[in-house]
């Protein structure tokens, strides 16, 4: 019998005791989301000032450079989870990984689809083969395979296995791609606008930025637990804990 | 067809005594399927054809103009290199999954990287050092200048060989799964950039005075880092998909 007064975090790898919890946390972590996508939002396109030298057509970088911080930080979550599961024989962790994913390739998405609607006005064309841009598609590709891979394996532990493995492979080529393409660009001469020397910033625009940035986070998280817990049903299917925390839980 | 009854090597299944040596080891296995390749020479030839069709189909696309067409050689190869090694790896590991030659490998007293090491080995001899050693007629449909074609033999060389030890975590993930063939170009392609970079750069810079040697030498670090770390995860695919 475990101590009730020892508290350990192994108890919530299980997915028995995770699955009430992902359901208690779900609603505070889209709440929050919610409020502060409409604060952040607020701020963006009513308080920041117009930008002097690219107009309104700035404002999309309240949605735009989130969505790209959060592509990247979901893939190294992931790839943290995948060394967990892999490690450790963890199964919620591969869960998580698995849930992360189409969030994951849903804001490299929409860093792509933004990035360009702010090119055409701005460098006056949808695409330049810029390094950041380049990396951002091959990143789309590398959350496409993954899902890809997962869908194609219909054992659920082999699936989490090959998954995690490849998790692990493109982690450690992301820094590779990266730099590469960076050289590539350079030798080519390709963008004549540079991201890196945009003018520094107003107070109000960073604040608006860094408020949308935690609204994602906590969108990711709500969206990650509500699809873990689809996932723990899929899985679980018949198990008897499951009977009863339906039971419980209206 | 005797390809089939090649199943296992001298070295393999046995159980007393220290083994072979690692070196004796690698040897019967690329041995092996060397003589596999050659029993099944369309196979090899398959790949090598459509290589050179592929590159031989751009000159339709874009038109004839021999300025243009120096320009893009080296990256029209690299990409035709690219999708050539790809289509290759369904072959890898499949027919020993079939046959039970891989759950002979996992029986093996023999460490498994070394296997794998051999048949990557073999893979590259058989799909990758054609690629190379047929580089310069293409680039002389190119009127690639000699100097150039070395370049691109040099780093078709080095480059290879990634393309074979990455491709090879692919094939083991993918191995049985359905529509093998278009997921694996799903996994791999995008690990390939940095070697398509690279090696399509190396050309390039040294057609500008620029020197290769910078592209040549990141290619050389990525041929090191794959040969270190692919067989390894090529072998825990391995497993994953054999259990």
């Amino acid at each position: 019998m475990v101590s009730v007064n020892r508290f350990s975090w192994f108890k919530y790898a299980s997915p028995a005791s995770f699955y009430p919890i992902a359901g208690k946390l779900l609603p505070w972590f889209a709440t929050s989301a919610a409020v502060l996508t409409v604060i952040g939002l607020y701020i963006g396109l009513f308080v920041a000032p117009t930008d002097a030298q690219q107009g309104e057509a700035y404002r999309i970088i309240f949605i735009h450079v989130p969505a790209a911080w959060m592509s990247m930080f979901i893939y190294v979550v992931m790839a943290g989870y995948a060394a967990l599961s892999l490690g450790f024989n963890a199964r919620l962790s591969a869960m998580m990984a698995s849930a992360l994913a189409p969030t994951g390739a849903l804001f490299t998405f929409i860093a792509l689809w933004t990035g360009s609607l702010w090119g055409k006005p701005t460098w006056g064309t949808w695409w330049v083969w810029d390094a950041r841009l380049t990396s951002e598609l091959i990143l789309l590709f590398l959350y496409i395979g993954f899902m890809a891979l997962q869908a194609a394996i219909d054992d659920p532990r082999r699936a989490d296995r090959a998954g995690g493995l490849l998790l692990l492979v493109g982690v450690v080529n992301i820094p590779i791609i990266y730099f590469s393409v960076q050289w590539w660009n350079t030798l080519h001469q390709g963008a004549s606008v540079s991201l890196t020397a945009a003018p520094t910033m107003a107070r109000t625009m960073l604040w608006g930025m860094l408020v949308m940035a935690i609204a994602f986070w906590m969108y990711s998280i709500a969206i990650a637990l509500g699809r873990v817990r689809c996932i723990i049903l899929e899985r679980e299917a018949g198990r008897e804990w499951l009977s009863e925390a339906e039971a419980a839980t209206p | 067809m005797y390809a089939e009854r090649i199943i296992a090597t001298p070295a393999l299944g046995r159980l007393t005594g220290p083994g072979p040596g690692p070196v004796t080891t690698l040897r019967y296995v690329v041995a092996r399927d060397l003589t596999l390749a050659v029993r099944r020479r369309g196979d090899v030839l398959g790949s090598l054809i459509f290589f050179v069709i592929v590159v031989s189909l751009f000159p339709l696309g874009v038109g004839p103009d021999i300025n243009v067409l120096r320009s893009m050689a080296p990256g029209i190869v690299w990409v035709a290199a690219l999708l050539a090694v790809m289509l290759s790896l369904g072959r890898l590991f499949a027919a020993d999954y079939t046959d039970g030659t891989l759950e002979q490998f996992m029986l093996s007293p023999e460490p498994l990287i070394i296997l794998v090491l051999g048949k990557v080995l073999a893979h590259w001899l058989v799909s990758g050092l054609p690629l190379v050693l047929m580089t310069p007629v293409l680039a002389a449909q190119y009127d690639l200048p000699p100097a150039s074609t070395a370049m691109l033999m040099a780093a078709l060389l080095m480059g290879t060989p990634v393309l074979s030890l990455i491709g090879a975590i692919g094939a083991a993930l993918t191995l049985g799964l359905r529509g093998g063939g278009v997921l694996i170009s799903l996994l791999v392609l995008p690990l390939y950039v940095p070697v398509l970079i690279f090696g399509a750069g190396a050309v390039e810079a040294d057609a500008v005075g620029l020197g290769g040697q910078a592209h040549l030498s990141l290619l050389g670090a990525c041929l090191a880092l794959a040969l270190a770390f692919a067989p390894w995860a090529t072998s825990a695919a391995l497993r994953i998909a054999m259990e």
